[in-house]
């Protein structure tokens, strides 16, 4: 059984479509690994039933072969859905006491393409409350931890990173071949990073936003984690789309994703922004971003150095325009129509009471943030201001890719960190996202690819940044650097059953 | 408007310290017609069951998004050009950020900065045929909120949603009213014009239309005054109530010694008076930032002058001709041009036969009856077309003006065509000489004294002779004939 759950995407599409397989055992492996990985609490919601139900109508219709054409793309391959996608009948929590027991009458646009698209649900991963946090500690239903472990500290739990830590953990542990994420400053490529495995955000508006719960509506995005460039492809195919429920959805063309994986890099130009060397970074954080310059320039690409010069500006601003929408997203949680309610002698009473059992620390640090920075006297001084400088780092982008193909960082300033490291200072936290905030500021495409292990033993991530709605470069340099990297270290399993 | 008119004599209120004169403004909520709301495809009807016609959007369920109505764009820039305002090819809606529980999103969606329509102009008639300019200075759309309703549990209070999410257009004035007259004329003549444009249906009674009033006093050629803002006014004569109250009440505390505080009252109907809701210190922060769900709203040249074709006459103009074209009087134009389906129906009634008399049978008979029954023009028994109809049959001298009054109310009262009334009860004036001479015969042998006394220089017997014959006749001799033949006969 341990081998299915090792194949990935790409080897079980072709193990299944030759039906050397069936998803239906390739499910039951999974809800096997699943069941046995309860330790990392990946999970919030385990849907057994359902992904089996899913399986054996993916098994009818690959067995039906005069339907042979209508096999979807992720055809019987079970996936995690991180739990801020609403999904129909299943519980939707966004890992907050406030929606516990919340199950939509409907299904987000993403979920609802990867089904028809033939994929099985395994269940609802867990994440940081409304995913605000990067480390997956700020969870309403406990953190997550990595599968990961120190090679030094047998013992001390790694935090997985966040907001998708769920869905990293279940990726990296082999829980599920493949999981969705959504990312508003790092969510998808800092998890990725931290547990070595692929995470990409594609380009704002590549993939729908309706029924997913909103964080920062002008940031969020839904992107695939999977264990490698090519899975990324293939989910992402499945998962984008222009949808007319969602006005900020673009109507692009979808350009076919895993056919702009040709290995060939030659001749590209890639920018290596000088203001992501930052003072104090960590030396082999240092030392693998330029091991990546030297595999692409191998490869045939050319390396050069550009400027991106509002870079450290980004930070404090998106900690201005994200606080500043989530406080007002996060308004519609009152007690009132569904989810938690706590009863008050007034109308206020009840909201102070609902609210204040209901949203845990961070989500009220960020919603009283977002609440002062729009208010009366202070709306120019701080959100107006934050805009002014979205609007100079996308300005910064454009410039950069007016010479250049893609750009090349690190996607965090550090490997994973143990639980409750950071958990005093959301500063501290809050610097994890350096590297991610500023291309979720001007919405463009980026990946992190698993490029290496840092001297602790825990996995490292490059990531790799394009211009917008060109998510085909980001994969094939991506691809390159992955093949380069070779990085085929996976977590010891400490969990479950160790037979 | 072509004719040049005066600007009306502001209203002053005498005080203590000499006179005081009002300024008002007016912010009219006016819901859009379109089958769905703004920003979902739910239903809109008026008086459906409670959260019956509430989309998830409405509900603002988790992870819902808005997508803009387009027929409400087009309805808000037809009502930009129906107040020949400023259409903004490019407009921002924004979130007003507060708490409420028939507020489900938390927020509401409305046009801060930058709304879809500017600066427009709406000419305002008075009774004594005075005309004030008034300034708009703008229109924006935004959603409408729910409905609490607190009156069915005593410790509860229930949410209904249909509302939730429906198009309103915020029609702002310039504090440009001098007098609750002119206000309440405003407010008819914005309704007036929305009703012709198919954009509002005007009902305030169902509160598709409501108006905010703002009131402010000051010393004539001082600068303006603190206003108070008046809530949710929804009747003509509350809006007037409200003013009159509202003005006195500030005249009395300046006068006092006192200040006016900037603040939201609310209209009591039943007390006519106006009180305090809360204050500017205790106002709401509404938090506005632009909605990041939705980008701005953009349209091209072509999309308001495809509607501009499309526009139906409105009432100024329609006014106009009806002076300069078919002669009628200021007056009669003036009551006819009121509502779009009085002047779609007289100029049925008037087509091809003489405006004047159309006029006077549309406002005179019909409103009659109508104004008697409480019937609505629309719901009129007789058409235009009927009415029409009689108007013919005087004419061409088939039945007389006294005889068509009659044949009216029968109309009114049957449903049926002039035509058949007339023939069912035999109406048909009578205007052959013979016939008539042989009635007239017949009237003078049985009435001999009297054809003496008249041959003696008893003039007035003329009048007795005649409603004998016409008696004679049921009333439908033709009365010119009879005179002709009575004088030739008497006089014999």
């Amino acid at each position: 059984m341990s081998t299915l759950t090792d194949l990935t995407l790409a080897q079980a599409r072709d193990k299944l479509k030759s039906r050397e397989i069936s998803s239906r055992e390739l499910t039951e492996a999974h809800i096997v690994a699943m069941e046995d990985a309860r330790d990392l609490n990946a999970f919030i919601t385990e849907t057994p039933e359902h992904a089996l139900t899913m399986a054996d109508a993916a098994d009818a219709r690959i067995k039906d072969e005069q339907n042979g054409d209508k096999i979807g793309p992720i055809e019987g391959i079970p996936v995690a859905i991180k739990d801020l996608y609403c999904t129909e009948g299943v519980q939707t929590t966004a890992a907050s006491h406030i929606l516990e027991g919340f199950k939509p009458q409907y299904e987000s646009t993403v979920t609802a393409n990867m089904w028809k698209a033939g994929g099985v649900m395994l269940g609802k991963t867990n994440l940081d409350e409304f995913a605000m946090g990067s480390s997956n500690e700020t969870s309403y239903f406990g953190n997550v931890i990595s599968p990961w472990r120190r090679t030094d500290d047998n013992a001390g739990q790694i935090v997985p990173g966040g907001s998708s830590g769920g869905s990293a953990s279940a990726v990296a542990a082999r829980i599920a071949i493949a999981a969705t994420g959504t990312d508003t400053g790092g969510s998808i490529r800092q998890p990725a990073s931290f547990v070595g495995i692929v995470g990409m955000k594609p380009t704002y508006g590549r993939c729908s936003r309706w029924g997913i719960v909103a964080f920062a509506s002008s940031l969020d995005q839904p992107g695939p984690m999977t264990r490698t460039v090519r899975d990324s492809a293939i989910l992402l195919q499945a998962m984008a789309g222009h949808d007319p429920k969602d006005s900020t959805s673009v109507n692009q063309p979808l350009p076919d994703f895993e056919a702009a994986l040709t290995g060939d890099i030659k001749g590209l130009k890639i920018g290596i922004p000088r203001e992501y060397r930052m003072d104090g970074m960590a030396s082999e954080i240092d030392d693998l971003w330029k091991q990546g310059v030297k595999w692409l320039e191998d490869a045939g690409a050319t390396c050069v150095e550009i400027s991106l010069p509002h870079t450290k500006y980004a930070l404090p601003a998106y900690y201005i325009v994200a606080p500043a929408e989530a406080s007002s997203n996060l308004a519609r949680y009152d007690g009132v129509r569904y989810g938690l309610r706590v009863d008050g002698d007034s109308l206020e009473e009840m909201y102070e009471a609902t609210r204040g059992e209901g949203f845990g620390d961070e989500v009220q640090r960020r919603v009283l943030i977002g609440t002062y920075v729009l208010s009366a006297g202070y709306y120019d001084a701080y959100y107006l201001k934050a805009q002014k400088v979205r609007t100079r780092i996308a300005e910064d982008f454009r410039n950069a890719f007016e010479q250049v193909d893609a750009i090349l960082t690190p996607t965090a300033p550090s490997a994973a960190f143990a639980a409750g490291e950071k958990g005093d200072d959301p500063i501290a936290m809050y610097l994890n996202d350096i590297f991610t905030v500023p291309a979720s500021m001007a919405g463009l495409p980026g990946i992190s690819v698993p490029a290496g292990l840092s001297a602790d033993g825990l996995p490292l991530g490059l990531q790799v940044l394009g211009n917008a709605f060109d998510e085909e470069t980001v994969f094939r340099v991506g691809s390159v650097l992955e093949q380069a990297a070779a990085f085929d270290a996976r977590p010891a399993k400490w969990w479950g059953d160790k037979s | 408007m072509s004719d040049t008119v005066k600007a009306p004599e502001p209203q002053l209120i005498q005080g203590a310290t000499g006179d005081w004169e009002i300024v008002l403004g007016l912010e009219i909520h006016a819901q859009v017609v379109s089958n769905a709301k703004l920003f979902s495809g739910a239903a809109t009807e008026f008086g459906a069951e409670p959260n019956t016609q509430v989309s998830l959007v409405d509900a603002a369920m988790p992870g819902m998004l808005p997508v803009i109505n387009e027929v409400v764009v087009e309805q808000a820039v037809r009502t930009g050009l129906g107040l020949k305002a400023q259409i903004n090819n490019y407009s921002v809606f924004d979130r007003k950020n507060y708490f409420y529980p028939d507020l489900p999103q938390g927020y509401q969606i409305s046009q801060f900065s930058q709304p879809i329509v500017g600066e427009g102009i709406v000419h305002v008639e008075l009774a004594d045929g005075s005309v004030r300019e008034v300034g708009v200075e703008r229109l924006h759309l935004e959603q409408d909120a729910g409905k609490s309703v607190h009156d069915l549990h005593p410790q509860q209070t229930y949410v209904d949603l249909n509302r939730s999410g429906v198009a309103l257009m915020e029609i702002v004035s310039k504090p440009d009213m001098r007098s609750a007259e002119e206000a309440a004329a405003y407010v008819r003549k914005i309704r007036s014009i929305l009703r012709y444009l198919g954009t509002c249906d005007g009902n305030m009674e169902q509160g598709s239309m409501r108006a905010d009033v703002n009131v402010s006093v000051r010393k004539p050629g001082d600068d303006l005054g603190t206003r108070a803002e008046i809530k949710n006014v929804n009747s003509l004569r509350f809006i007037q109530q409200a003013i009159d109250y509202e003005a006195q009440r500030q005249v009395d505390i300046i006068e006092d010694g006192g200040a006016i505080k900037q603040e939201t009252r609310l209209f009591d109907a039943g007390s006519g008076t106006t009180r305090a809701m809360r204050s500017k210190e205790e106002a709401h922060d509404y938090r506005y930032f632009p909605d990041p769900d939705l980008l701005p709203l953009e349209f091209d040249d072509a999309f308001v002058a495809r509607i501009k074709a499309d526009l139906p006459e409105l009432p100024d103009d329609k006014m106009d001709r009806f002076q300069a074209e078919l002669g009628l009087s200021h007056y009669d134009a003036g009551v006819l041009v009121a509502e779009r389906e009085i002047a779609d129906y007289f100029e049925v009634v008037a087509n091809g036969r003489d405006a004047k008399i159309a006029a006077n049978w549309v406002s005179g008979n019909l409103f009659g009856l109508l104004n008697k029954d409480g019937t609505a023009i629309t719901d009129s028994p007789v058409t235009a077309e009927q009415l029409g109809g009689l108007l013919d049959l005087m004419a061409d001298g088939t039945i007389s003006g006294k005889i068509a009054k009659d044949v009216f109310e029968d109309m009114f009262a049957t449903g049926k065509d002039a035509a058949t009334i007339v023939d069912e009860k035999g109406l048909k004036q009578v205007s052959d000489t013979g016939a008539i001479e042989t009635m007239v015969d017949e009237v003078m042998a049985a009435n001999q004294d009297k054809v003496e006394e008249y041959r003696g220089g008893k003039d007035k017997l003329m009048g007795f002779f005649v409603g004998q014959v016409m008696k004679a006749s049921k009333g439908q001799a033709n009365p010119g004939v009879v005179n002709q033949i009575l004088k030739n006969k008497l006089s014999g």
